[in-house]
C-alpha cells in the first residue's frame, strides 16, 4: 500500500499505520493461498479431475448379443436362438416410500412365484455390482404375465420388460450333453483368462461345445454410453457411443444330425444307460456322440422348479453325464483288439501260432473259465477273434503279466489316459498296471500286489481297467488307419453369419504307433470274421448288414451290475473309414443291445445317407 | 498528447470552467475500483449467459437478463452514493441502524420462505434481502458509533459495546436462519473493531471465546442433546472435511464443485464442461459460480477473477488510507474486511478448503440484492475517495 506521503489521509497516525499494514498482509496470504489452491486443482492435478468428471456424467449400457447358432457337419441347425422377454427392475422408478415400495415388491413376488425375501436379496446383490442398473428378476416370463403388467402399470411403477435371447433346440434333446447349455457366469469363472472382460451377470457356455467353443459362440454385446446429470438422467443429444451387439459367430460341429440321431433312438429303444460314439478314423471328426439317458437343454433357459433341480441333479441315472466321455467302465471282450496287437508286436503271438482252449485256462491255482462254459479246442488268433474264445488271450495275458508290453500298447492306444477331445468333462480313465498295483500295495491301499490274474483280467478288459467308449473308439480307430492315434472332435469350423468360413478345426494327432501293417490285417480280419463270419460273436446282427464290417462284440462284468453290453465296430472292411463303439450298461451280452444299437447307426451312416445325397463316404462306398 | 495525458491523471485544481468530466466528479473517482466492480459483474453476466441458457425452460437468458439490470442499477447506485459525502450517514447512525435491525425483523413477519428460511421480502419484479444491504448499513452504523463513543467508558466497556451492536443484528440473521450472512455480520463487526483500534488483548479474547463457543457449538451442545445449529448447517461447516460420495451429502456437492474446477485445467473446458453443466454442482448461479468458471474458462479465467478481487480489495484498502477522516478509515475498512472474508470464504468453500455456509461471491453471484448491496459498497469507497481528493485540492486550493 504505498502512498506517497502528501496523498495520506489526515486520519492516520501511526498505531494505525500499523494495524492497516498488518490487514494488507492478512489480505495478501488469504489471496496467496487461494491462488496455490486454484493452480494446484486445475494445473496440477487437472488431469485428475478431468477423468473424474469424465466418469461422472456417462453411464454405459450394454445389449446382450446373440450367442452363434450350432450347426451339425450339414449344415443342419441344432442350436439356435429365440427372444424371450426378461422381468426387470429399475431401482429408480421404484416408489420412494417405503410402505409402497414394499408392497410392489410383494406383489411382484407373488406374481414371478418368489419370495420377498429371494426378491430383496437378488436385487441387492445386483445393486451392489451395478449400481443404480436395471435389476433382472426373471428371464423368460410368459407373455401373459407381461400383458398383466402391461395393463396395470400404474400398479407396478420401476417393473420393465426386456427382450433377451436364450437358446432354442429344435431337436430337443439331441445331443444335449455333447452341446451343452448357457448359463450366467459364475464369480470363480470371472477370475479365468478367458473371460476376460466379461461382467456378473453375462451368459456363458456350460458344459459341451457351448463351453469349448464359447469365445467364438458368445458375441460382444453393444455398447450405448449416454450422457447424464447429477440424477442420473439421460441429458437431450446424450448419446455419446453407440455399438450395436455383434451376434457370436456360428460353430459348425463333425456331427451327423442323422447318424446322432440314429444313435439315440437306437439307445433310447434299449432304454437302458449307456453311450456310444462314431468318429472318423482318419481325422477324428465324431459325427455322433450321445449318452442315454438325456435331457431337454432348453430346461436351462430358464430357472428350474425344485422338482426339476431333483430330476436333472439328484438323479441316480446321471442324465447330464455324457457316458461316452465320462463313463467309467470295464470294456470285456472288445479289448482283445489291444491285446492281440501287444501280443503280436511284441513277438509272443504269430497269425499261426495255435493256443489250446480246454474250456478254462488255470494258473496259481485259480481257474479262468471261458464265457458260457465253451471250449473250442486248438485255435489261431483269427477263429479265436471270431469266436471271441477267452483262453487264448488268457494265455497272451498270464504271458505278458510282468512284460508290461499289454499296458504299453493300451497305454500307447490312449487307454487311461487324457484323449485331447474338445469337449470338458471327459475322463482319464484307468488302465491297470504292475506298477500301479503294487505302489497301491506299498502304501497299504489294496491287499495284494500285482499278479497274473491281474493281466489275465485285463486281456479280457475286465478286473480294475475302466475306460469309455472314446477311449476304446481311438484304440480301434489307431490300429485301423495304421498307426495314428486321432485327436478326437466335434469343433469342425467356425463360420460368420453369411456362411463364410473364419477358422477351421484340425487338431492333429495326438501321436503316431509303429504298427507291422500285418498284425493290423490279421487282427482286421478277425474282427471281420467275428462280424460277418458264420460263426461270429455278432453275425446275428450284422450277417446281412451289406457292408463289409469288422466289429467286436464285449460283455463286461460290473461288480453291483448285470453284465454290461459293448460292440466296437470299424466299417467299412477292410479299409474302414468310421469307427463305432457303444455300451450299454447292464445290457447283457455284446451281440445282445450294444451291437444292434451300432447297426442303427452305420445304417443311418451308409444307406439313409447313400440315398439322400452322395453320402459322408465321398460316393464311393466301400 | 502527453500534456492531454496528463491533465487527465491529474486534474487541473484551478479550472475556472469546469469541463463535464469534472461536473461529473470522475476525476475524483478512483477509476480502478470503478472498473474492477464494473468488469467482475461483466464477467457474471457472461459466465451466466454460457452455463445457465438451459436452467429456466422457455427463457434461456432469465438470470443473464435480471443480473444484467442488477449490475446496471448498481452501477447507478455506486455514482449516486459517490456524489453523497459519506460522513453524513455518521450522523444517520442510529437511524441507519434502527432501520437495519427492524428490516431483518420484518422479514419474520413479512418474509418470504425460501428453502425453510425466510431472508427476503418478495417485491413485485424482485425479491429484496434485507440481510444484504444490512452489511452495508452495518459498517456505516457501527463506524458511527465508534467514533462517537471512542472517548465514554473505559476500553473493555466499548469493546463489550461494539461487540454487542455488530451481534444483535448478527444474531437476528442467524435466526431466519441464515449463518452465511450472520458469519458476514461477524467478520464486519471485527474489521470495524479493528481499524477502530480496539487493543490486541481484547481481540485475544474475543478470539478464544469464539473457539471456545464453536466446540460448544459443534461438539458440547449436540452432546448434551441441545443442538445450536440446524441438521445442514452443521454438515455443512464440517462436510469439507469429510468429502462424501453420497449425492445427498454436503460433502458431495463440495467434492463436486472441486472436480468441476480441476477439470477446467489450464485453460477451461468451455462448453464441453459437464459438472456444471449436468448439475452435479448445485447453486451454480449463486453460490458455486467461481466452479462455473474455474470448469469453463480454466485457471486463466478463474486466476483473472482472483485478480479482480485483488485489485478490488487493494483499492479498498489504498481507500481506507486515504480517507480525510477517521469515519472514512474504519467505514472502509469495514468494507474492506467484508469483501474481503466474503471473497475468501466462497472461493475458499468452492476450492474445497473452506466450509459450505451460503455467503455469495460479490458480483459474481446472482442475486439482485447482493449485487445491488456491494455497489452500494463501492459507492461509499467511491465517496471517501473522492472526500479525500476535494479535500486535497482544498488544501490546494485554499
Amino acid at each position: 500500500m504505498y502512498l506517497r506521503s502528501d496523498e495520506r489521509g489526515p486520519a492516520m497516525n501511526k498505531r494505525l499505520t500499523v494495524r492497516l499494514a498488518l490487514f494488507g498482509g492478512i489480505a495478501v496470504a488469504l489471496f496467496a493461498i487461494l491462488f496455490l489452491r486454484l493452480w494446484l486443482l486445475q494445473v496440477l492435478d487437472g488431469e485428475k479431475y478431468l477423468a473424474e468428471a469424465k466418469n461422472n456424467r456417462t453411464r454405459s449400457f450394454l445389449t446382450s448379443a446373440p450367442r452363434g447358432k450350432i450347426l451339425d457337419r450339414n449344415g443342419k441347425v441344432l442350436v439356435a436362438n429365440r427372444t424371450s422377454l426378461a422381468l426387470q427392475v429399475n431401482p429408480r422408478k421404484l416408489p420412494v416410500d417405503p410402505a409402497q415400495r414394499h408392497a410392489e415388491l410383494a406383489r411382484l413376488a407373488e406374481l414371478t412365484h418368489s419370495t420377498l425375501k429371494r426378491l430383496r436379496r437378488t436385487m441387492h446383490e445386483e445393486l451392489k455390482l451395478a449400481p443404480a442398473a436395471p435389476v433382472t428378476l426373471r428371464q423368460d416370463v410368459g407373455h401373459d404375465l407381461v400383458y398383466y403388467l402391461q395393463e396395470n402399470q400404474d400398479r407396478f411403477p420401476g417393473v420393465e420388460t426386456q427382450r433377451v435371447f436364450v437358446r432354442a433346440y429344435p431337436d430337443g434333446t439331441l445331443a444335449a450333453q455333447l452341446l451343452g447349455s448357457v448359463g450366467e457366469i459364475d464369480p470363480k469363472e470371472l477370475k479365468e483368462p478367458r473371460f476376460h472382460g466379461l461382467r456378473p451377470g453375462d451368459k456363458i457356455g456350460q458344459e459341451g461345445v457351448e463351453d469349448t467353443y464359447d469365445h467364438y459362440l458368445r458375441g460382444r454385446p453393444g455398447l450405448t454410453r449416454i450422457q447424464v446429470d447429477a440424477l442420473g438422467e439421460p441429458t437431450p443429444n446424450g448419446r455419446l457411443v453407440s455399438k450395436p451387439p455383434a451376434p457370436g459367430d456360428n460353430l459348425k460341429l463333425s456331427i451327423n444330425e442323422e447318424v446322432q440321431a440314429a444313435g439315440e433312438a437306437g439307445m433310447a429303444a434299449r432304454g437302458l444307460p449307456g453311450g456310444f460314439i462314431t468318429m472318423d478314423v482318419h481325422s477324428g471328426e465324431i459325427l455322433a456322440l450321445g449318452s442315454f439317458p438325456t435331457f431337454e437343454p432348453a430346461l436351462f433357459t430358464r430357472p428350474l422348479t425344485q422338482a426339476q433341480v431333483e430330476e436333472t441333479y439328484n438323479n441316480p441315472a446321471a442324465p447330464l453325464t455324457d457316458r461316452a466321455t465320462a463313463g467309467y467302465y470295464p470294456t470285456g471282450s472288445t479289448f482283445k483288439l489291444i491285446t492281440a496287437t501287444a501280443a503280436l508286436e511284441s513277438g509272443i503271438l504269430t497269425p499261426s501260432r495255435s493256443i489250446f482252449d480246454g474250456g478254462a485256462y488255470t494258473v496259481g491255482g485259480e481257474s479262468f473259465k471261458n464265457a458260457g462254459g465253451a471250449a473250442y479246442g486248438s485255435l489261431t488268433l483269427v477263429p479265436a477273434l471270431e469266436v471271441s474264445d477267452d483262453v487264448f488271450f488268457y494265455t497272451l495275458g498270464a504271458e505278458m503279466w510282468d512284460t508290461g508290453q499289454l499296458q504299453h500298447w493300451a497305454h500307447a492306444f490312449g487307454i487311461g489316459r487324457p484323449s485331447g477331445i474338445d469337449l470338458p468333462g471327459a475322463v482319464e480313465g484307468l488302465l491297470p498296471s504292475q506298477h500301479w498295483r503294487n505302489q497301491l500295495y506299498k502304501e497299504g491301499n489294496t491287499e495284494r500286489p500285482w499278479s497274473v490274474g491281474d493281466n489275465i483280467q485285463l486281456a479280457t478288459g475286465q478286473g480294475d481297467l475302466q475306460t469309455n467308449p472314446l477311449q476304446m473308439a481311438i484304440a480301434y480307430a489307431t490300429l485301423a488307419n495304421g498307426g495314428t492315434v486321432v485327436t478326437p472332435h466335434v469343433g469342425k469350423e467356425v463360420t460368420d453369419a453369411a456362411g463364410r468360413v473364419l477358422k477351421e478345426f484340425a487338431p492333429p494327432p495326438q501321436r503316431h504307433v509303429k504298427i507291422n501293417p500285418a498284425t493290423r490285417s490279421v487282427i482286421l480280419e478277425g474282427l471281420h470274421d467275428a462280424a460277418q463270419g458264420a460263426s461270429g460273436t455278432s453275425y446275428a446282427v450284422f450277417g446281412g448288414f451289406p457292408t463289409p464290417v469288422a466289429g467286436k462284440t464285449g460283455t463286461a462284468q460290473r461288480v453291483g451290475h448285470a453284465d454290461q453290453s459293448w460292440y466296437i465296430v470299424l466299417a467299412p472292411y477292410p479299409n474302414p473309414k468310421i469307427v463305432t463303439a457303444v455300451t450299454i450298461e447292464e445290457g447283457g451280452f455284446g451281440a445282445e443291445s450294444a451291437a444292434p444299437v451300432a447297426l442303427d447307426i452305420l445304417e443311418a451312416y451308409f444307406h439313409k445317407h447313400a440315398t439322400a445325397s452322395a453320402g459322408p463316404n465321398g460316393g464311393s462306398p466301400g | 498528447m502527453y500534456a492531454t495525458r496528463a491533465r487527465r491523471a491529474r486534474p487541473e485544481p484551478f479550472a475556472v470552467h469546469p469541463g463535464i468530466a469534472e461536473r461529473l466528479g470522475l476525476p475524483y473517482m478512483d477509476g480502478s475500483l470503478a472498473l474492477s466492480a464494473a468488469a467482475l459483474v461483466a464477467f457474471s453476466v457472461f459466465t451466466l449467459a454460457q452455463a445457465t441458457k438451459h436452467d429456466v425452460p422457455g427463457s434461456p437468458y432469465y438470470y443473464v437478463d435480471r443480473q444484467a439490470i442488477y449490475g446496471v442499477l448498481g452501477i447507478i447506485a455506486m455514482y449516486l452514493l459517490t456524489r453523497i459525502d459519506y460522513s453524513r450517514f455518521r450522523e444517520l447512525r442510529v437511524g441507519i441502524y434502527t432501520f437495519l435491525c427492524v428490516s431483518i425483523s420484518l422479514v419474520f413477519v413479512f418474509g418470504f420462505a425460501a428453502r425453510g428460511s425466510r431472508r427476503s421480502f418478495e417485491l413485485p419484479f424482485f425479491s429484496f434481502q434485507p440481510s444484504e444491504l444490512g452489511k452495508v448499513l452495518l459498517v456505516l452504523a457501527l463506524a458511527g458509533f465508534v467514533i462517537d463513543g471512542a472517548r465514554s467508558g473505559s476500553d473493555w466497556q466499548r469493546t463489550v459495546r461494539y461487540l454487542c451492536l455488530g451481534l444483535a443484528p448478527a444474531a437476528l440473521v442467524f435466526m431466519q436462519p441464515d449463518l452465511g450472512t450472520a458469519l458476514v455480520f461477524g467478520a464486519i463487526t471485527l474489521a470495524v473493531m479493528y481499524v477502530g483500534g480496539v487493543r490486541w488483548t481484547h481481540f485475544a479474547v474475543i478470539g478464544a471465546a469464539f473457539v471456545a463457543m464453536t466446540v460448544a457449538v459443534l461438539v458440547l451442545a449436540p452432546a448434551v442433546g441441545t443442538p445450536v445449529l440446524k441438521g445442514y448447517q452443521e454438515q455443512r461447516l464440517t462436510s469439507f472435511l469429510h468429502p462424501s460420495a453420497d449425492p445427498s451429502d454436503a460433502g458431495y456437492q463440495q467434492n463436486q464443485a472441486k472436480i468441476a474446477i480441476g477439470s477446467g485445467e489450464k485453460t477451461g473446458r468451455g462448453d464441453r464442461a459437464t459438472q456444471t453443466r449436468l448439475n452435479f454442482v448445485p447453486e451454480r448461479h449463486t453460490d458455486f459460480i467461481f466452479a462455473v468458471i474455474g470448469e469453463r474458462y480454466g485457471f486463466m479465467g478463474a486466476a483473472l477473477v482472483l485478480s479482480l478481487y485483488a485489485l478490488l480489495i487493494w483499492r479498498a484498502l489504498r481507500i481506507v488510507t486515504l480517507s480525510k477522516n477517521s469515519y472514512g478509515t474504519l467505514v472502509a475498512g469495514g468494507i474492506a474486511g467484508m469483501l474481503l472474508f466474503q471473497v475468501f470464504v466462497n472461493v475458499g468453500m468452492n476450492l474445497g478448503i473452506m466450509p459450505i455456509t451460503g455467503i455469495p461471491l460479490p458480483l459474481m453471484s446472482y442475486g439482485g440484492s447482493s449485487v445491488l448491496a456491494t455497489f452500494v459498497a463501492v459507492g461509499v469507497l467511491q465517496s471517501i475517495h473522492m472526500q479525500a481528493r476535494l479535500s486535497q485540492k482544498g488544501r490546494f486550493a485554499w
